[in-house]
């Protein structure tokens, strides 16, 4: 089976000074239709690494490529998340998750937006202003703007960092479902242990200075995943001591 | 509520004309007029049939100062913000140019544009344009990276990236810049009707003092500067409400 990403020996180094190397060279393989979690500290270059496989960052050498072909740039049929800062604050709701779908017929595109808005729950908030919106509607407001233009992939860069953890733990479930629902290819950044066991296939830990990859775990648990089963707990403690942290206070 | 937005402001202003009533009644130079002789000035002006059209006159300079510098200061603004290269080379030219009053260019605005409406237009537009460039370069500068990112992953172009998501999102940082800039402008005008021409409420005061010294008329002047000065910014702010921007002029948010 080929896989639907290839990095080989992927590497960043910013021009300095100071020089810094953010990633040693990297190889990781992403099958179709797999939820994907990079894991490390801040610093890890977890993020780099996400910003060259979407394209926004050339890497200092080695290649990405996605179905076979190598990423030379951002494209529409891979959507990168960012925190709910990148929804646009002078669109509403509607507009922002309509964004990208310029290109269709007005009313196709009424429609495509109705369906995304019901698919993320903000239903009734189609023409409110991001700033009337609490921050976890803001984040499915930028799913949303992502899964309405039907890309084969996302990239999520800690997309709940900036939430309280009742809302990051409904998002989180809202996501898989999502996820389930739409078929798509994840990538998922976080410094969140848990968050990783919860949602991922598979866990890529990453190390700090100069980032690499220090191990890949498979999340063999069976979704709805039991976040007090035996299996889930030995997970994570594996995680934890994996990128150095105990797991006692 | 009411008491602090309106009658408030109003018994502070009488207080005020009354003290000055008082102060110009007790002192004798004789040279200064009370708020008693000035509304009788506007009431002459009125009769000479001069007050609307020296305003009208004042706004007409204004505008066509105002909308030039507009037309060429969001262009130049927006050029310098989106290049590195232009913004290095014209930021120290605007930073320089932008300190100087337009009062300073007055001898050069004679030279240039000699007697009439071009020399108190050059120098509005003048006192209009540098604000205006230099302010919407660094918007421009400032505008969160992601925008720029999401918008590229969408696969906008540089056109579509600028008129979607650049433009809007600083459009309201923008618009107080333009008030500002228009407070400027009418500031200006007064200076700059006080050559080259022989209409406006700058000349207004400039003639009534000279040809007379007519305080009177010299305060009448001001007065109508300021009053006309207000609504053009209380219609200014109006713009502000519009919801598309309406983001901007959130304190946090």
């Amino acid at each position: 089976m080929t896989a639907k990403l290839e990095a080989r020996g992927v590497a960043m180094t910013f021009p300095g000074p100071p020089e810094v190397r953010a990633l040693e060279p990297i190889d990781l393989d992403v099958r179709e239709g797999e939820l994907v979690c990079l894991l490390g500290p801040s610093g890890c270059g977890k993020s780099t690494f996400l910003q060259i496989v979407a394209g926004f960052i050339r890497p200092t050498s080695g290649t990405v490529a996605i179905d076979g072909k190598p990423v030379d740039g951002p494209d529409r049929k891979r959507i990168f998340v960012f925190q709910e800062r990148g929804v646009f604050p002078w669109l509403t709701v509607a507009d922002n998750i309509g964004f990208g779908l310029a290109d269709l017929a007005r009313d196709v595109r009424a429609k495509r937006v109705a369906e995304y808005v019901e698919l993320v729950g903000l239903r009734g908030f189609e023409h409110a202003y991001p700033h009337e919106l609490s921050g976890g509607m803001k984040q499915r407001v930028e799913v949303a703007r992502a899964l309405a233009v039907d890309p084969d992939m996302l990239f999520l860069d800690e997309p709940f960092g900036a939430l309280d953890s009742m809302t990051r733990l409904s998002m989180r479930s809202e996501l898989l479902r999502i996820w389930q629902a739409a078929k798509k290819t994840i990538m998922f950044v976080t410094h969140d242990v848990d968050e990783s066991v919860q949602l991922a296939d598979r866990v890529v830990v990453m190390s700090a200075r100069p980032g690499r990859i220090r191990s890949i775990v498979d999340i063999d648990i069976p979704r709805p995943r039991d976040l007090s089963s035996p299996r889930y707990l030995e997970l994570r403690d594996g995680l934890l001591a994996e990128i150095g942290l105990a797991h006692a206070i | 509520m009411r008491f602090e937005r309106w009658l408030l402001p109003l018994a502070f202003t009488i207080v005020l004309v009354a003290l000055w009533q008082l102060a110009v009644g007790t002192g004798k130079t004789g040279v200064l007029p009370g708020p008693w002789q000035v509304a009788l000035g506007m009431r002459e002006l009125w009769e000479r049939g001069v007050l609307v059209g020296y305003a009208i006159d004042s706004l007409r300079r204004v505008a066509v100062g105002y909308a030039i510098a507009v037309a060429i200061g969001i262009p130049l603004g927006l050029w310098m913000g989106l290049s590195t290269s232009v913004f290095a080379a014209a930021n120290p030219l605007v930073q320089i140019l932008r300190p100087i009053s337009p009062i300073a260019w007055i001898p050069i605005a004679i030279v240039l544009f000699g007697i009439g409406d071009g020399a108190p237009i050059f120098l509005i537009a003048l006192a209009g344009v540098f604000p205006i460039a230099s302010s919407v370069a660094a918007q421009v500068r400032s505008v969160p990276p992601m925008f720029l990112a999401a918008a590229r992953n969408f696969g906008l172009g540089e056109a579509a990236i600028i008129r979607r998501v650049l433009f809007p999102a600083v459009l309201p940082q923008m618009l107080s810049m333009l008030r500002l800039a228009l407070g400027v402008c009418w500031i200006v005008v007064v200076a700059a009707e006080m050559i080259a021409v022989d209409s406006g409420l700058g000349y207004l005061i400039i003639d009534s003092r000279n040809a007379g010294k007519r305080y009177d008329l010299v305060v009448a002047g001001m007065v109508l500067v300021g009053a006309i000065g207000l609504v053009l910014d209380l219609s200014f702010r109006l713009l502000e409400r519009v919801r598309s921007v309406r983001w901007g002029f959130r304190s946090n948010s």
